[in-house]
This record gives structure tokens, C-alpha cells and sequence, in this order.
């Protein structure tokens, strides 16, 4: 397993990154937590639909979102929203899908970043397709797929790697292997020693990382990513990682894990690392620390308030966007969803 | 008796299932430690072992073709899709495997098993777990489907699909998971697949629903009858095999009709309906028969949800419609 900061925050390999650009990874990082912290504090109150919480996957889906061009291609899931947000997805339209708004999942232009994939694993062969269109079209822009550990047992986890393998296409397969999918622990998931070794299976490399290290997430992905984009073929990373907190907001961990597993994880925590490396660099204070915090939760404020204040999308918005030119009998129903409101 | 709620009855009607036939298995994602995410087989894997209440990889796939293998093999499997919409993964193996077994092996071979589906929206869910697809379910032969609006029939035609010699999709309405509650037997026992229930008798007008729609259809059935309609409610609770036979005594009772349901209009499950009805009613008929449904549109999400649903306002405009014809 790849690691080049260990939990108490020492160096153990060449750090990938220099101070300026991991203290702003730190911010995103801090930012990511409170976005996340906030979100399921506003499912709470019934403001935001049903979330999914990834605190405690912060540094794998910053760290590998930041070895990304801006207009690379991010395929994710539901768990997603930091690596989304690192790719330039607008905060208030993150909120917007979790105010059960579909407005939600059209980012502007150019920005490449699907909306999050619901379905487990379905996602995956479209990363393939859009990295090969990519490459079909004389692009060098890659693409980049999340998962998880779980949806590594759906048959379209096969497809997607077998289809990469065989054409070499350019995307990264990115699994969050977070210790759970829903209730099922990792090991009663798939029999494979590692999540990483099934890419000897599909001819292309693979690499288990310290997915709460953000330098080793960097330093994999920075390379995958180059070797995606030189036209040299896919990779898969298995980053080892943890979801502090429930499956989401719905669940109940206590159902099937215990505490002090939990625990035991929290002192891996992405953050405090790096917190401490910077801190020995004297890049770290407590002020800071305030500020960045203050700043990151008042940005979330504000995105939440320009989501809650769109205008409900009404009949339009069931309606508009079934197809290019609504059908005949479409205009019926919308004119009868009119009458009925 | 006891007084329980949909959800309670599913629990107890798999706990006894478990309890009294060997060859029950209950297989799902998260169905045993956790007792799935509706908490329908809560308790059920402590009190039957990880080899009866098995927690599979999260693979629908495999889940329905395993389960197939099983169900030949001789099992009576008890299969959990987490919600409808991620029920397509295992399409191929239901219709081209588990639908057609019987039908390719000239009985030699058959898939005794249960599809248990929850399904529809009304809660404000994420994406694709709002779906109500029955119709494409319906429309593959060699499937029952059937589906309970209250608490005793989801406990007794649980128990009559898991009896069956075919494989049945039994769809459970989310949305009426917990909102529902009546006196059910404590032991086991079994309702007929292929029987409609006429919930309340009336001579005006039928109204025809399943599923979560009952709850609108009996609303609005209490609103007309306030207004001197006679209003009959037909909770259908089996789509294949349809009880046409009920269907068509109650519209020539009425001479009127209207079908709700929840899944979108065009080849909705109430087009079949409304084909039978035309084709042995029509000279019973005293108007068009009317369809409240969903629109032919994606589930739309919270904000909009009011949009899609067919609402009591909308039943009750559709018999404004009906009865002044
Ligand atoms: C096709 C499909 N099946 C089932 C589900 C229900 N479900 C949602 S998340 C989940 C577990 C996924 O675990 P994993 O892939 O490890 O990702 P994580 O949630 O841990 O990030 C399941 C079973 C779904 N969304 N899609």
C-alpha cells in the first residue's frame, strides 16, 4: 500500500506536492468536511433530501481530484460531492439536487462532470465511453470514474475494466474502498485479497493507496492520470479509506459495526495529518485554522440560501426536459398537470 | 390478531415462512444484518442463520440468477430488490431465465421463486427510487405480479407467492410501508393470487387503483360518497393473473369507471384495463372510462413531486368527468 504521510502526519517518501499547493489542498479539505458536516445537519432539519455522508474520505477524493485538468471528465457517485466540487461543479447546484431539484445535475459549461450516479456501479463503462470518445476525437482529456468497494461486485464493474483493458482507453478507475457498502463489510463483498489485484485480471496496472493520505492519493492518481492522458491506458486505484459516518443519513451503523472500529479510524483522520505537516512547517494556526472554517461554512451558507431561494420547478419542470420538442400527447398531460396545480 | 402495520406483516408473514417450509431462503443486499433498508426482514437472520437469511454482494444480477439456480435446484428463494429501479440489473436474467424455464424445459424444470420489489415514490426520494415499472413486469410472460395495499393481504399474498409453483413479483408500496395498519392474524395464512378485492360496495361509479393509490382511491371514494356518489373501490392486488371476472361485474354494476395508478400513462398496467373493460362492458357503459395516472415523464424529484402524483383532487376531477357524461 502506497503511503507517504503516516497518520501522525511524518513524511515517508518525497512529499509530490510543495507547501503552497498542500496548504491548499488543507482548505479544501477543511472545506469538504464542513460542506459535509453541514449537509447532513440540514437533512436533519428537513432542508436537504436523504444524504450521504463522506466524512473521513475527504483526502481520497480531494487528492485525486486535484492531479485532474480542469476539463478532464469526473463520472462519480452519490458520495462524491468533494471531487465534484474540486472539479468546479457550482456549490449552490450540489445543494440543488438535495432540495430534490433536477436543476441540480446540469453543471455549466465546460465544466465535465456528470451528475452523481444513483445506481450502484452503472456508472463506470460511461467513464469508458467518454474517455475513448475522447481519445476517437484526437483529445487528450482523460476521464476519471468513482466507486466504491461495493460496486465492484455489480457485472458492470466487469464491462467497464474488461472494455479499458482491451481498447486501452484513457480513464482512471478510482474506488473508494471505504470498509462498507451499505451494511456488508469489504470482506464479505468480494473474496479477492485486495480490491487493486482484479486489474491483473483486465491487463492493466493496479495500486492499493493510503486513501487517507492525501499526498500518496495524489502521487497514484497524478500518475494514472499522465499515463491515461499519453495515450497508454487505464489504471485502478484502490484507495483505503473509511466512511466515519453512516451509509447515510437514513442508516443506522450500529446495526452492523462497531464503535471502536469507528474510533480506530478516526485516528487515521485525512485531515489532522495534514494538519500536523503543515503545522511542523509553520504553515498552521489555530487563527488560521478559524478563518479557513468561518470562511468555508459561511461559502455553504450562502450556496444553501441561493438553492432554497430558486423557484420551485413546477409543471415545467417535470415536463421540459423529457425531450427536445415535447410530443403531442406530453402537451396534453402538461396542460392537464396545469389545470390540476 | 394483532394490529400491524404493512411493513410488520411482511416481516411476520417471511418469519413464518421461514419457520414452516425448509426450502425458504431470503437473499438480498443487507437483508440480514441489517434487515434491509425498509426493515422488512428485521430479526430474521438472527433467528435463521446467515443460511437462510443471506446478505449478498451488491449484484442484482447475481442475486436473481443465483436465486434462479437456486429455485430449480429446489429451494423456494425469496429474493430482495433494494428498490424497483435497481431491478433493471437483473432484467435479463428474469425475463430470459426465471419467466421462461418452465415454458423451455416443458415443465421439467421451474423457478419457484419470489421477487419482492419495494416500489413508487410520494417520499421524496433520491433518483430511481421512486420507480413504478409493473407494467413492465406484467408484460412478461411466464410472471405473476401481484401487489398489496394493506397489511393483511401483503402478509397473505406474501405467503401465497412463496406457495407458488411460478415465480411472482411481488411489489410492496413504499409509501404505504408505514401508514397503514389493521388486525392480521397472527398465524400464517394465505390470499389467492388472482383475486381482486372489492374493498367497498357502490352503483354509480368504480373506482379501480392498486398499490399506493388505494390510499387516493379510497379518499376519494369517501368524498363522493359525502356527495350521494355510490362509489365502488376495487383494490385489483393481482395484475397477472388480472381478475377480469371482478373487473367487469363491477363496471356493469356502475356503468362507470375510472383506473388510477401511479406509473405513467402510455402502456400503463391501466390500459389493459381499460382494453378489458371496453371490450365486455361497452354496452354497460355510461361514459368513456377515465385514467388518473403519472405523466409520461422521469419520476420528478421532491420539489416537484406533487406535480406527477395522481392526487384526490385529480380522482375527483376525472369523476366529475365521468359522472356528468
Ligand atoms: C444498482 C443498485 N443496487 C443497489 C443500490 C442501493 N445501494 C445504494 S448504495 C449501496 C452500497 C454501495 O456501496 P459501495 O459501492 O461500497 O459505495 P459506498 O456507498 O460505500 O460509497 C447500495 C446497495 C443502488 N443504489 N443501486
Amino acid at each position: 500500500m502506497l503511503q507517504i504521510l503516516t497518520p501522525s502526519g511524518d513524511l515517508v517518501a518525497e512529499a509530490p506536492l510543495d507547501l503552497d499547493m498542500t496548504t491548499r489542498l488543507y482548505r479544501a479539505l477543511v472545506f469538504a468536511r464542513a460542506y459535509d458536516r453541514k449537509s447532513t445537519a440540514l437533512q436533519k432539519q428537513g432542508r436537504l433530501a436523504t444524504y450521504a455522508p463522506f466524512e473521513g474520505q475527504e483526502a481520497a477524493q480531494v487528492g485525486s481530484a486535484a492531479a485532474l485538468n480542469p476539463d478532464d471528465w469526473l463520472v462519480g457517485t452519490y458520495r462524491d460531492a468533494a471531487a465534484m466540487w474540486m472539479q468546479g461543479y457550482p456549490l449552490d447546484l450540489l445543494f440543488a439536487g438535495r432540495t430534490g431539484d433536477e436543476r441540480g445535475g446540469s453543471p455549466p459549461e465546460p465544466i465535465n462532470v456528470m451528475p452523481p450516479s444513483i445506481t450502484v456501479g452503472g456508472h463506470m463503462v460511461h467513464a469508458v465511453g467518454l474517455a475513448w470518445a475522447e481519445r476517437l476525437q484526437g483529445s487528450d482529456r482523460v476521464a476519471i470514474t468513482y466507486f466504491g468497494d461495493g460496486a465492484t461486485s455489480e457485472g458492470d464493474f466487469h464491462e467497464a475494466m474488461n472494455f479499458a483493458g482491451v481498447f486501452d482507453v484513457g480513464c482512471v478507475f478510482f474506488c473508494q474502498n471505504n470498509g462498507w457498502a451499505i451494511s456488508m463489510p469489504r470482506e464479505s463483498q468480494t473474496a479477492s485479497e485486495t480490491i487493486a489485484q482484479k486489474a491483473i485480471a483486465y491487463g492493466m496496472p493496479g495500486i492499493q493507496v493510503d486513501g487517507n493520505d492525501l499526498f500518496a492519493v495524489f502521487s497514484a492518481t497524478r500518475d494514472a492520470v499522465l499515463r491515461a492522458r499519453l495515450g497508454e491506458g487505464p489504471t485502478l486505484i484502490e484507495a483505503m479509506t473509511y466512511r466515519l459516518g453512516p451509509h447515510t443519513t437514513a442508516d443506522d451503523p450500529s446495526r452492523y459495526r462497531t464503535e471502536d472500529e469507528s474510533a480506530e479510524w478516526r485516528r487515521k483522520d485525512p485531515l489532522e495529518r495534514v494538519r500536523i505537516y503543515l503545522s511542523e512547517r509553520d504553515r498552521w494556526s489555530e487563527e488560521w485554522q478559524a478563518e479557513i472554517e468561518a470562511q468555508a461554512s459561511a461559502e455553504v451558507e450562502e450556496a444553501v440560501a441561493a438553492a432554497e431561494a430558486l423557484d420551485p420547478p413546477g409543471v415545467a419542470g417535470v415536463f421540459d426536459a423529457m425531450f427536445a420538442d415535447l410530443p403531442p400527447i406530453l402537451a396534453e398531460q402538461r396542460r392537464m398537470a396545469e389545470e390540476a396545480e | 390478531m394483532s394490529v400491524v402495520t404493512l411493513a410488520q406483516a411482511l416481516n411476520r408473514s417471511l418469519e413464518h415462512a421461514l419457520a414452516e417450509m425448509d426450502d425458504v431462503v431470503v437473499m438480498g443486499e443487507d437483508v440480514g444484518r441489517t434487515g434491509g433498508v425498509f426493515r422488512i426482514t428485521d430479526g430474521l437472520a438472527d433467528k435463521f442463520g446467515p443460511d437462510r437469511v443471506i446478505d449478498t454482494p451488491v449484484a442484482e444480477s447475481g442475486i436473481a440468477g443465483v436465486g434462479f439456480g437456486m429455485a430449480v435446484g429446489g429451494l423456494r428463494p425469496v429474493l430482495e430488490m433494494q428498490f424497483m429501479g435497481f431491478s433493471y440489473p437483473a432484467f435479463d436474467q428474469i425475463i430470459n431465465h426465471v419467466a421462461r424455464i418452465r415454458h423451455r424445459s416443458r415443465h421439467r424444470f421451474t423457478a419457484p421463486l419470489v421477487i419482492r420489489i419495494p416500489y413508487g415514490g410520494g417520499i421524496g426520494a433520491a433518483e430511481h427510487h421512486s420507480e413504478s415499472a409493473e407494467a413492465i413486469y406484467c408484460h412478461t410472460p411466464g410472471l405473476k405480479v401481484v401487489v398489496p395495499s394493506r397489511p393483511g393481504d401483503a402478509a397473505g399474498l406474501l405467503r401465497s407467492a412463496i406457495e407458488d409453483p411460478d415465480p411472482v413479483v411481488f411489489l410492496e408500496p413504499i409509501r404505504l410501508y408505514r401508514s397503514v395498519k389493521e388486525d392480521v392474524p397472527d398465524t400464517s395464512f394465505t390470499t389467492p393470487i388472482g383475486a381482486a378485492s372489492v374493498e367497498r360496495e357502490g352503483s354509480d361509479l368504480t373506482i379501480i387503483a392498486w398499490g399506493a393509490m388505494m390510499k387516493e382511491a379510497r379518499e376519494a371514494a369517501a368524498a363522493l360518497v359525502e356527495q350521494g356518489v355510490d362509489t365502488e373501490v376495487l383494490d385489483v392486488r393481482s395484475l397477472v393473473p388480472l381478475d377480469v371476472e371482478s373487473l367487469v361485474a363491477s363496471v356493469q354494476k356502475t356503468g362507470r369507471a375510472i383506473v388510477v395508478h401511479e406509473a405513467p400513462r402510455t402502456v400503463g398496467f391501466g390500459a389493459e384495463i381499460v382494453a378489458q373493460i371496453q371490450q365486455r362492458c361497452l354496452y354497460h357503459l355510461q361514459a368513456p372510462v377515465e385514467r388518473v395516472t403519472g405523466w409520461d415523464t422521469i419520476f420528478p424529484l421532491k420539489r416537484s413531486e406533487h406535480v406527477y402524483l395522481p392526487s384526490v383532487e385529480r380522482i375527483l376531477a376525472a369523476a366529475n368527468t365521468v359522472l356528468s357524461a
